[in-house]
């Protein structure tokens, strides 16, 4: 009954074994099932064409496949369509589910049964249940259900292995009636049970893939499947007290401005603690310079140089000063690599802390002005480390139109890391009335940029929408390997482009059309700028790396005011190769191409008129 | 009366959500039209915050705009 899709295809199944299929809403804790069922063995890989990962591994001679965390099975978003086509091949469904939210988790467990795949719920969090003063009558559930339930706490290893032992006795359980009926009269032109719930809850995907009309029995199902959830939750909790417990509330106080704000302030700190102290000065001072710099590059230099002269055209590209061999690896295994772990690390922290959420609900109103929702903090937050991730990340944003505008204000208004590091170097160096001024421009920039985007562009973005999940501590396992994952996943994702980048640049500087740029620029920088015009190999430099750019500044004799205009235009203007190629990727060339020159216009127009104002 | 216009702490009745997409992903949240929901939390001009049980979903200020509801 398994149909064929383009990631499972990658799963080699042996004969005659099962495929295991996870399935829970998000943070109910089904790493800790994965984990204890498939042991060290695991395989993360990258579900094609969007950023969800799903990991799989080997329980006996049987296969167990992670999904995302979703509230339900349909095509709302990325990861539900991952999960949705991976729980569809499923011959057994290990169903977690969070003892304090059976409201909301039973949703999805009635779905998956309603799917007549085979399905065994572990009830999990049982001592936070407990905790709260909510009792769960498991054998009710069981009942009504009419597959087994074991009640578990994962994180301490409660009920793990009684979940491992009766995995097997997963069942087919209760299908209301007049679903069943509607069902099987779907069954005839699909094949599948499963698949023939998705087309009659109007699933226009799974509905194509089998040439028959979706159906547009949603609401209806939904309806009855909600009432469901409610007649058992009503039946089979019962609460023994009540009160806000700590965490509640602290919950509430990240989401009042009065108190959010503080907090937020003190999580951004931590943050750039965390990424632009510890890592970014202390630990990419090391990798970067002592190692790569100082240890890998000469090596590689003096192996390669045996066999090609470094002078040579082919020498320049694999160990020149943008070299292949050099460049590029130091610049994605010394710099990038530690930066990426560090921010997905806090990211990672923030998202199983249950903060994000909260954040994401805190600065709604700001974003909704620039025609972006709270979710897209997270992009443009993680721009602020490395623009090239951010622009990966824009995937979670629910329309086109708003991942047109994140990409657009990442591309022009949020200095990357790595630039950030001498822009802040330089702007120590002069009058405090120039750091006003730079800041306020970037700032005016981006509501402009914004505004600008949200009043010309077709179409409305979405709202927003999300559960707040409770409070908790994270727990170190999960954000470590949540943190490996995201990086690796990136790293696989973006060194192909920074491969590409690397090899344009020495192409342009082995043509000579390197020095022709230069020279082309150095009106506009005199001219417009009021710059010398050495900082056109700054602003080239730019290209290559940001912080290059901005490193090329720091060694001109500039006055304040130069200063100023200079670091202006360059954090306004064209970001890195390597994001510029990713702005391609993810948005086509048309809308790249538009980005990338208009990001040229606007550096050189704003820098002019600050030029004008203040030199 | 629209959420948007709910105080905070009160008791609402879900009257009526008008887009479909969004019925189908609050319902699987657990609000639908019909349940009864307290309104946790008002941002200035921002999201509403409504609990069902040990629930909390924020809804963006224009999409509460647009969902009616009676006080329980």
């Amino acid at each position: 009954m398994s149909h064929c899709h383009s990631y499972l295809d990658h799963i080699d199944i042996p004969e005659g074994a099962k495929k295991i299929v996870l399935v829970g809403n998000p943070n109910v804790g089904k790493s800790v099932f994965f984990n204890a069922l498939t042991g060290m063995y695991v395989d993360v890989s990258n579900f094609p064409g969007t950023t969800v990962d799903i990991s799989h591994g080997r329980y006996g001679k049987d296969v167990v496949v992670d999904t995302p965390g979703v509230y339900g099975i349909s095509s709302f978003n990325d990861e539900e369509t991952v999960a949705r086509d991976v729980i569809l091949s499923a011959d057994l469904i290990l169903n977690v589910v969070d003892a304090v939210h059976l409201e909301r988790d039973l949703f999805l467990t009635l779905q998956v049964i309603d799917t007549g795949i085979p399905t065994i719920v572990a009830l999990n969090m049982m001592d936070e249940a407990a905790d709260q003063g909510l009792k769960v009558d498991v054998d009710l559930l069981e009942h009504l259900l009419g597959v087994p339930v074991i009640p578990t706490v994962a994180v301490k290893g409660k009920g793990v292995e009684e979940v491992k032992t009766r995995i097997y006795e997963a069942r087919t359980g209760h299908i209301p009636p007049d679903l069943k009926t509607h069902l099987q009269g779907m069954l005839n032109r699909i094949g599948s049970w499963a698949e023939a719930l998705l087309v009659l809850e109007g699933d226009p995907h799974v509905a194509e893939r089998h040439g028959v009309p979706a159906g547009d029995m949603r609401e209806e199902i939904y309806h009855a499947r909600r009432r469901r959830v409610n007649d058992i939750v009503k039946h089979v909790v019962s609460e023994t007290e009540e009160g806000a417990s700590f965490s509640t509330k602290l919950g509430r106080y990240m989401l009042r401005p009065v108190t959010g704000i503080p907090i937020f302030i003190a999580v951004l700190y931590a943050m750039y603690y965390l990424i632009g102290v510890i890592v970014a000065q202390d630990i990419v001072g090391f990798t970067e310079e002592t190692v790569m710099q100082g240890m890998y590059e000469p090596a590689i230099r003096a192996i390669v140089g045996k066999f090609v002269s470094e002078g040579s055209a082919l020498g320049a590209i694999l160990i020149g000063e943008f070299g292949l061999l050099t460049m590029t690896v130091t610049y994605v295994l010394g710099l990038l690599l530690p930066l990426v772990v560090g921010f997905y690390l806090a990211l990672s922290i923030m998202e199983d802390s249950g903060y994000l959420p909260r954040l994401a609900t805190l600065v709604d109103r700001i974003m909704t002005g620039i025609g972006l929702n709270g979710r897209a903090i997270i992009p443009l937050i993680l721009g602020f480390g490395c623009v090239t991730m951010a622009t990966i990340t824009t995937r979670i944003l629910g329309t086109k139109r708003e991942r047109t505008i994140a990409t657009s204000v990442l591309g022009l208004a949020i200095p990357c890391s790595a630039q950030l590091g001498v822009i802040a170097g330089m702007l120590a160096g002069i009058d405090t009335k120039y750091i006003a001024i730079y800041v306020v421009v970037i700032l005016l920039v981006l509501g402009v940029i914004g505004k600008i985007l949200n009043k010309v562009l077709p179409g409305e973005s979405s709202d927003l929408l999300i559960d707040l999940p409770p409070i908790r501590l994270p727990r170190g396992e999960n954000v470590l390997k949540k943190t490996v994952t995201k990086s690796y996943a990136f790293l696989l994702e973006a060194t192909p482009l920074f491969m590409v980048g690397a090899l344009i640049i020495s192409g342009l500087q082995l043509s000579g059309l390197l020095e022709s740029i230069q020279v082309a620029l150095a009106p506009l920088t005199e001219g417009l700028l009021k710059l010398p015009k050495e900082t056109a190999t700054a602003f080239i430099m730019g290209i290559i790396r940001r912080d290059f750019g901005a490193a090329g500044l720091s060694d001109m004799d500039l006055t304040p005011a130069q200063t100023l205009v200079a670091l202006v235009t360059i954090t306004l203007f064209v970001p890195c190769i390597a994001s510029v190629m990713v702005m391609f990727k993810e948005r086509g060339n048309k809308e790249g191409a538009l980005i990338w020159i208009s990001s040229w216009v606007f550096a050189f127009v704003i820098g002019a008129i600050v030029a004008a104002f203040v030199i | 009366m629209t959420l948007a216009q709910a105080k905070r702490g009160q008791r609402l009745l879900i009257a009526a959500i008008p887009n479909p997409a969004v019925r189908a992903q609050a319902i699987r949240f657990g609000i639908s039209e019909g349940a009864e929901v307290e309104c946790y939390e008002k941002l200035p001009a921002g999201p509403i915050v409504v609990g069902k049980g040990k629930q909390e979903i924020a809804i963006g200020r224009r999409l509460a705009e647009n969902i009616q509801v009676k006080p329980a």
